[in-house]
């Protein structure tokens, strides 16, 4: 009889549906706008008893939430304004979300309802309030907690959107909140979680003003005219130079993977953020839902935030930076992932040839062009210095195209060797070909080629000389002999015409 | 000096010294907040202000004879929890708090109360505002990006040291600590319009404050005036906090 109960009542229309479960329990009814639409994202009343977040301290975030229902989360916030290191030897007075820059990071399940209290410690001097950028409603948060020292605002709000936003102060002068280092992130993770890795860190890049120069010692006030002009003294990821390097760099193992949580503060700069040598295999970038997968460098916006996930497989440091990127080395913006474990020299040999690169015109591997030109100058020259010296000139300069052995590229580039169309060109037209380049089709062994090559003018007479002589003397080419006082003369002349026009 | 005095005389001293009251010319002023949020100066008429914040020890001799203003008794509609908190007992000031340091965790309620006492009420933020933007040689030193740097100066320090006691370096009018030691009530704090959110400046909410200053941060030479018009708007008539102290006006 007491399962009729609420049919009567359901028919009566006394009872929402939705209230009605198989079970005869009651299940979650989702919240319906005014308009009698249920809210996108709203996944019903909170459930259980409330929940106490724990908050990550920068650069760990709380463990992941393995919670299938809405549940009340209570977040407890302090605001707390401290002198603290930017820099070795550089102090910088800090106002802070948890006692750290970046704030504490905030974990909550898409659906949560969320109680936020901002507390204002007593000693700060500032009202301070927050704006969350994951909270809908007027100002994020903003105008509900502006809270003066020693006092405590609290605000409800409900998780709608899954995904990585920014919290940061706006109190009035916002930007100058912001400057010291008050901003955060909070993750609204989706119902079914985010995949499983082996680690999950938390980095927030900011852009400091100081009155002193880059690592100038002592204390450093805040200097709004350089904030205005947004000419940061110090770009940094979590607040202090040095706060992911060394000591302090983030860790991991062969084969593990990795998830970063990257927010950018700002309150100026947009960020470039790479890894260096490591790829990122997807990037939820702007900390939205869709991932795009491998990312060498992502745009984080002030204000905005992207999740990254890879795997590790060789084992080094990888630097974090903005690859904005005279950042990274003039302004700190540097960070640290080491990564251990065996080596795989499949992935990554490590250094496997260690030789000098003078490329194509230096140095003691051109012996024989030295050589060559000693002996032109004391009218010495033979014919072998000539095509030794023609030779290593060709390697540098021409067999890009022609290839080594003076074969060519079928179709592209015409082959040199046992080549009829050398064969039969007059002496002064081929000298002009590297001298003026040679474009339009040409026929070479039988095969039609038409392309450009362009004028080698930067060879001297003696070069061209020199290259054209071992040209003539290689790969079953006719032979002969050009010296550079030929070269000179057609050299003075105005290009021919290519092609086929000789 | 000779003027003060001569007040206080006539007002038969009610604190247990009588107070320094230093007179202002008033006239008119470029306020941070502009009379009709656009660019009207502010008027202001001529007015005595104390020279120091009131102390602990001046605040301890109010409380003692006016004994509804100690903490044990205060009712909490006028004074927040933290009311007195760093006094050692209701009518004490125990060995941490020294007797000439600014005293603090006093709501607006309270701090109406002692300036009646007095025979004197809160400064209006525009008398307090044009008392403070002197320096040692100016009446108006706003304009001075040394005067700016050493108000920033303060809100840039943590206060994790102690309050100095009052008596900093006098300003032309022989002012003192008007910058640089404490925050202070000002008797129209909950109309200067620092709306919670600073960033809806041109919102509908404006029209709530009937037209008065429409606070925007763009002139830089402002916001180290403008910091203290957020502070001020943060706060509850009942609220109290550890920087927070006052001092006195008289109208002449």
């Amino acid at each position: 009889m007491s399962r009729l109960i609420p049919l009567v009542l359901l028919a009566a229309g006394l009872l929402p549906v939705n209230l009605i479960a198989a079970d005869g329990k009651a299940a979650a009814a989702p919240a319906v706008a005014a308009n009698g639409a249920a809210v996108p994202g709203d996944l019903g009343p909170p459930q259980g008893e409330p929940i106490h977040a724990l908050l990550g301290v920068p650069p760990h975030v709380p463990p992941p939430i393995h919670r299938n229902y809405p549940a009340k989360v209570i977040v407890e916030l302090e605001v707390i304004e401290k002198e603290m290191p930017i820099s070795e030897g550089v102090t910088y007075t800090y106002w802070t979300f948890g006692g750290t820059v970046p704030g504490s990071f905030i974990r909550v399940r898409q659906g949560d309802t969320v109680e936020f209290h901002l507390k204002n410690a007593p000693d700060n001097k500032m009202p301070h309030n927050i704006d969350l950028h994951g909270v809908t409603g007027p100002g994020g948060g903003a105008a509900s907690s502006f809270t003066a020292p020693g006092h405590e605002s609290q605000f409800t709000f409900k998780a709608l959107n899954a995904g990585l936003y920014v919290y940061h102060c706006a109190t009035a002068p916002v930007g100058m909140h912001v400057a010291n280092g008050m901003y955060g992130l909070i993750l609204i993770e989706p119902p079914e979680g985010l995949s499983t890795v082996d680690h999950e860190y938390y980095v927030m890049q900011g852009d400091f003003y100081t009155t002193g120069k880059y690592r100038e010692k002592g204390h450093q006030p805040f200097d709004m005219d350089a904030a205005i002009a947004e000419r940061p003294t110090y770009v940094l990821f979590n607040g202090r130079e040095g706060a992911l390097t060394g000591d302090h760099a983030l860790s991991a193992k062969v084969g593990e993977t990795v998830r970063l949580f990257v927010g950018n503060g700002g309150p100026n700069l947009v960020s470039s953020f790479h890894v260096i040598g490591e790829i990122f295999d997807k990037v939820y970038y702007e900390g939205g839902t869709h991932a795009q997968e491998n990312v060498q460098t992502t745009l984080i916006p002030a204000g905005g935030a992207m999740m990254a996930e890879f795997r590790v497989d060789v084992p080094g440091t990888y630097v974090l930076v903005d690859h904005s990127i005279f950042r990274a080395f003039n302004k700190g913006a540097l960070g640290m992932l080491k990564v251990e474990g065996p080596t795989n020299k499949a992935i990554y040999s490590g250094k496997e040839v260690d030789s000098v690169y003078l490329g194509d015109r230096a140095g003691d591997n051109l012996h024989a062009v030295a050589v060559a030109a000693k002996a032109n100058a004391s009218g010495t020259l033979s014919k072998e210095e000539q095509v030794k010296a023609g030779q290593q000139l060709f390697e540098g300069t021409c067999s890009v195209c022609h290839q080594g052995s003076g074969e060519g590229m079928a179709g592209v580039f015409p082959p040199l060797a046992k080549s009829d169309y050398l064969a039969k060109l007059a002496k002064e037209k081929l000298i002009s070909i590297p001298l003026h380049g040679l474009t339009g089709a040409i026929t070479v062994n039988g095969k039609d080629y038409n392309s450009v090559m362009p004028p080698m003018a930067q060879l001297t007479d003696d070069e061209v000389a020199n290259i054209l002589t071992y040209v003539l003397n290689s790969w079953g080419n006719p032979g002969g002999q050009v010296s550079k006082e030929e070269v000179g003369k057609v050299r003075a002349q105005p290009a021919a015409a290519g092609g086929e026009a000789h | 000096m000779r003027f003060a005095v001569f007040l206080g005389a006539m007002l038969g001293g009610v604190a247990a010294m009588a107070a320094d009251y230093v007179p202002l010319p008033g006239g008119t002023f470029n306020s941070v907040l502009p009379a009709d949020g656009q660019n009207a100066p502010a008027r202001i008429a001529p007015f005595a202000m104390r020279a120091e914040p009131v102390t602990n020890a001046e605040y301890l001799a109010f409380v003692r004879t006016h004994t509804a203003w100690s903490k044990d008794q205060v009712p909490a509609l006028f004074a927040d929890g933290a009311y007195l908190s760093h006094w050692a007992g209701a009518l004490s000031l125990g060995d941490a708090v020294l007797a000439d340091q600014p005293v603090t965790e006093v709501s607006w309620f309270a701090a109406r109360a002692y300036c009646e006492g007095e025979d004197a009420r809160l400064p209006t933020w525009y008398e307090w505002e044009v008392a403070a933007a002197a320096d040692a040689h100016r009446t108006d030193a706003r304009a001075d990006p040394a005067w700016r740097q050493s108000v920033l100066d303060w809100y840039g320090r943590p206060s994790s040291a102690p309050l100095a006691p009052v008596g900093g370096a006098a300003n032309v009018y022989g002012l003192r600590d008007l910058n640089g030691l404490v925050w202070e009530w000002v008797d129209d704090f909950n109309a200067l319009l620092v709306s919670a959110d600073s960033r809806e400046q041109n919102g509908a909410d404006k029209a709530r404050f009937c037209g008065a200053a429409a606070l925007t941060l763009q002139q830089k030479e402002n916001y180290a005036t403008l910091m203290r018009v957020a502070m001020l708007s943060a706060l509850k008539a009942s609220d109290t906090t550890r920087n927070l102290g006052f001092r006195c006006v008289r109208s002449l």
